[in-house]
């Protein structure tokens, strides 16, 4: 695989620096403007470490004004912007551009608005994921939404990524738990998408903000939709024998029509790495796991929990767990949530997210496993197996550029994969850079020029985010007519 | 003589949008007409029907999505889903008791309007459970968004913008939902002479509950407040008792008849309690539930609200009005006063075409709407006006 490229910095901007960062000390609040290198190389990436670029500046604002601001001088100027939430982004959607300049939105933190009644919350952007959560936990409710980052990714970013995690199985992603944004266009200009309402009037604008990777505007305030807890929560754990059995038993729980809350998979590399960091008592004879959540009152979830049993049972499970106390049950999903920060200690890995049709899981771990192999690397995989969001962790040697091109490689195969059975790249990581190149299995050219149409009514010059997503060449614009 | 264009085929939706934007031609896009009164009147030079368009192409019960062409009939789907205990999540709205409507209503019809039901407040929309969409757009090419599965980030969400678009900014061929599976039991709660305000907060305690409430209504000229609980048998008996208790401080909760029950929550969703209203004007108002008791206390005390009831706990509030330029727009600056907005839903031809429909929006928003919709239909061919004049 090619290294992803860059476009090649603008001189004409990289040239005139100095005068930038004098004009941009002009319109940020004092303490809000970043220049020196030492205090840029923090935001040069961003999860996404394999690749950075150091910014022309950083700015951070306080208030929506100054992002209008801001972003009107941009306009003015032919600046880029790469805005910035956490910098989690595990597809490199935060790294900057060598012409351009970061937006970050970490100072944009206050909860602005609880309303239990409507069950929304008003938030700045820039606030963290689980913050939102611990602002209504005491009164028993909480934000769905909940990717592995949530302590440290932003609003802003769950938006620009339309994020997950493991509960959406049951109560939906980003964009079906977003009421409202206020949002700055490249112009400077501020709109209200949505609000309290359920319905927005007029074209949802806000179901296209949500996951066009900071391409549209800078989100600066959100209203969410927060979600009552139910009376309890409690996991099974299974064990099978082959990854098959497993897949089939996840389409045979949901072919009985129950959705539970989560049903993680992890296969036995990843099984192992878990084990020997968390200690969950995870067994690890077995070439298969599942880890799966039900709700409700204590005899609601044994009952919801028996049915799940019988049909695990059906299925050949070699190993049967039921959670019997809080305890066990956080010792259960430490394992699991570890899992990221596990793998790190064993090797340097990447990160793939693409989604299939659950009932191709099975084959497609298959030819994973192949692919990986062929490339004489080893992969573990941990995944939401009820939506086929997979999550395979190739891994390699870091210090050895020959390994990480294999490992990228092999992703990238991989990820073709998921597109040749009718899935698609990416469930819930975002294109980045590090995906885009590969638009162009999943879409076509048509496809692709209607996406960019439609981003170029936001922002005609290409200024914001705009080394990402879209392939770098053959970039249209709003009013240009396709041959 | 009309034209109209019936294709059988994607590739024939595009032939005659093509045709129609190289002999300049505006095309009014029709699917089972069962919503013709929905929208703004679009005075088109020719008719596009996809009725013809029509067949499932896809359905697999153990991943929980179906996909259709887009004339295919909604009761068709959901016969098929049926026999595997699956439904559309979103419980659509049947437009055709407010319209007085014959026909079959259409699957792509579900999309383009963003239909909904009292489901909403638990499954959402139709927004919610769309993943994936083909559709022709206004240069008559044949554009794929989304796809089948249920998680999909790639690339920008085409499937939200189509959703509710009412169709101006393509022509939907094939749409792909998520479903869920059929309730195993539900279970519904009646409480009766409750005013509009104190209603709200039982919907509002009931929805904040942990026992998952499905749907919440207020009916004021039934007096009665409905709360529904959809749930497997015994869980639904618990869930039922727990929320009786819960609502002892707005009254004595009883347990409706199923068979009234289901009669009951068919006409919410269908909006039986004002479809044989005489008035001149139906209005469907979105707002936060905490500020629909006093819009609604307002509209009557200005004369203007003739009945009402509620919807999703009291964010949907479905109203009867008198008609005239100036009620339309008292009617719609206090929705925008209060973080709301009203639809005009069914009124005359001539109304609907000199007031707005839709609720105005800020200057900013109308411009990035049209720069929008030029960017799907450069010379405005479909559906044009269907919305916003222009868009």
């Amino acid at each position: 695989m090619n290294e992803i490229l860059f476009p090649t910095p603008d001189s004409a901007i990289t040239n005139r620096r100095d005068a930038i960062l004098g004009e941009l000390a002009s319109i940020a609040a004092p303490g809000c403007l970043i220049v020196t290198e030492d205090e840029r190389r923090a935001f040069e990436t961003d999860a996404f470490t394999a690749y950075r670029r150091m910014p022309l500046a950083v700015v951070l604002p306080r208030t929506t004004q100054e992002v209008s601001a801001l972003l009107a001088y941009c306009h003015r100027t032919g600046l880029k912007v790469v805005p910035r939430g956490a910098g989690t982004s595990l597809a490199g959607g935060a790294i900057p551009q060598e012409d351009s300049i970061v937006i970050g939105v970490s100072k944009l933190n206050k909860i602005l608005d609880v309303n239990l009644p409507d069950r929304t919350i008003r938030v700045q952007a820039g606030v963290t994921n689980l913050s939102v959560s611990e602002a209504v936990s005491p009164d028993g409710f909480f934000y769905a939404p909940d990717p592995s980052s949530q302590l440290a990714c932003t609003i802003a970013g769950n938006i620009a990524m339309n994020s997950g995690g493991a509960h959406c199985l049951k109560y939906g992603v980003t964009t079906n738990n977003v009421l409202g944004a206020k949002i700055v266009l490249i112009t400077g200009e501020v709109i209200e998408l949505g609000g309290e309402a359920l319905d927005a009037p007029g074209l949802d604008l806000l179901g296209l903000v949500v996951g066009s990777e900071g391409q549209l505007g800078i989100v600066t305030e959100a209203t969410l939709r927060i979600v009552r807890a139910a009376e309890g929560a409690r996991p099974v754990l299974f064990g099978f024998d082959s990854s098959e059995a497993a897949g089939a038993c996840v389409a045979a729980i949901i072919g009985a029509g129950i959705v539970p809350v989560a049903m993680e998979f992890m296969d036995r590399p990843a099984i192992q790495i878990c084990e020997a960091y968390a200690k969950a008592g995870y067994p690890l004879d077995v070439e298969a796991m599942l880890i799966i959540e039900v709700e409700g009152s204590d005899a609601e979830m044994d009952a919801e929990l028996a049915r799940i049993v019988d049909i695990a049972r059906a299925h050949d499970v070699s190993v049967v767990r039921e959670s019997r106390s809080a305890m066990e049950t956080a010792l259960i999903w430490k394992g699991r949530k570890s899992a990221f920060g596990a793998t790190g200690r064993v090797a340097d890995y990447i990160c793939m997210d693409g989604t299939v049709p659950t009932g191709q899981l099975s084959y497609v771990l298959k030819r994973t496993s192949e692919i990986v192999a062929g490339y004489g690397l080893r992969v573990a995989n941990v995944f939401h197996a009820g939506d086929g969001n997979m999550h395979p962790l190739i891994l390699y040697n870091v210090n050895d550029p020959a390994d990480q091109a294999k490992a990228e490689s092999a992703g990238m195969d991989i990820l073709r994969l998921c597109v040749e059975v009718g899935g698609c790249l990416t469930g819930e990581h975002g294109v980045g850079i590090e995906k885009r190149d590969l638009m162009r299995c999943q879409f076509n050219e048509i496809d692709l020029d209607q996406q960019m149409r439609v981003r170029a009514a936001f922002d005609p010059q290409w200024l914001l985010n705009p080394a990402k997503v879209f392939p770098l060449d053959g970039r249209v614009g709003a009013n240009e007519t396709a041959a | 003589m009309m034209q109209v264009f019936a294709p059988e085929t994607e590739a024939q939706a595009c032939e005659a949008i093509a045709s129609a934007r190289a002999g300049k031609r505006t095309l009014e896009i029709v699917g089972g007409g069962t919503r013709s009164g929905l929208g703004r009147p679009v005075n088109a030079d020719c008719i596009l029907l996809t009725q013809k368009l029509r067949g499932v192409t896809l359905y697999e019960p153990a991943e929980l999505v179906v996909s259709a062409w887009a004339g295919t009939p909604v009761s068709e789907i959901e016969a098929l889903l049926a026999g595997k205990l699956q439904i559309l999540p979103f419980e659509p709205m049947d437009h055709r008791a407010i319209y007085g409507t014959q026909g079959e209503p259409t699957i792509g019809a579900l999309a383009a309007c963003n239909i909904s039901g009292p489901r909403r407040v638990r499954s959402g929309a139709a927004r919610d459970s769309l993943l994936g969409v083909r559709f022709v757009n206004g240069r008559g090419q044949a554009v794929k968004s989304g796809g089948r599965v249920m998680k999909n980030v790639t690339g920008l969400d085409l499937v939200k913008l189509s959703c509710g678009a009412h169709g101006t900014l393509g022509l939907l061929t094939e749409v792909t939902f998520k479903l869920s599976p059929a309730p195993r039991g539900s279970g519904t709660l009646v409480i009766e002479g409750l005013n509009d305000a104190r209603a709200i907060a039982a919907m509002s305690m009931a929805l904040g509950s942990p026992f998952e409430v499905s749907a919440a209504a207020h009916v004021p000229s039934q007096k009665r407040t409905l709360l529904r609980i959809e749930q497997a048998p015994d869980s639904l008996a618990y869930r039922l008792e727990a929320l009786t208790a819960l609502a002892k401080p707005f009254g004595h909760a009883r347990k409706l008849p199923e068979s009234e029950a289901h009669e009951a929550w068919a006409g919410v969703r269908d909006v039986a309690p004002l479809a044989g209203s005489k008035a001149p004007a139906l209005w469907r108002i979105s707002i936060a539930p905490s500020r629909a008791a006093a819009f609604a206390a307002d509209m009557v005390a200005q004369n203007i609200a003739q009945d009402h009831y509620f919807d999703w706990g009291g964010g949907l509030v479905w109203l009867t009005s008198g008609l005239d330029g100036q009620k339309a727009a008292i009617l719609q600056a206090a929705a925008a006063q209060a973080k709301g907005h009203a639809m005009l839903v069914r009124a005359s031809v001539e109304a609907r075409a000199q007031l707005h429909v839709f609720q105005q929006q800020p200057q900013a928003m109308m411009d990035l709407s049209g720069r929008v919709k030029a960017s799907m239909d450069p010379d405005g061919i479909l559906n044009p006006g269907r919305m916003y004049a222009g868009v």
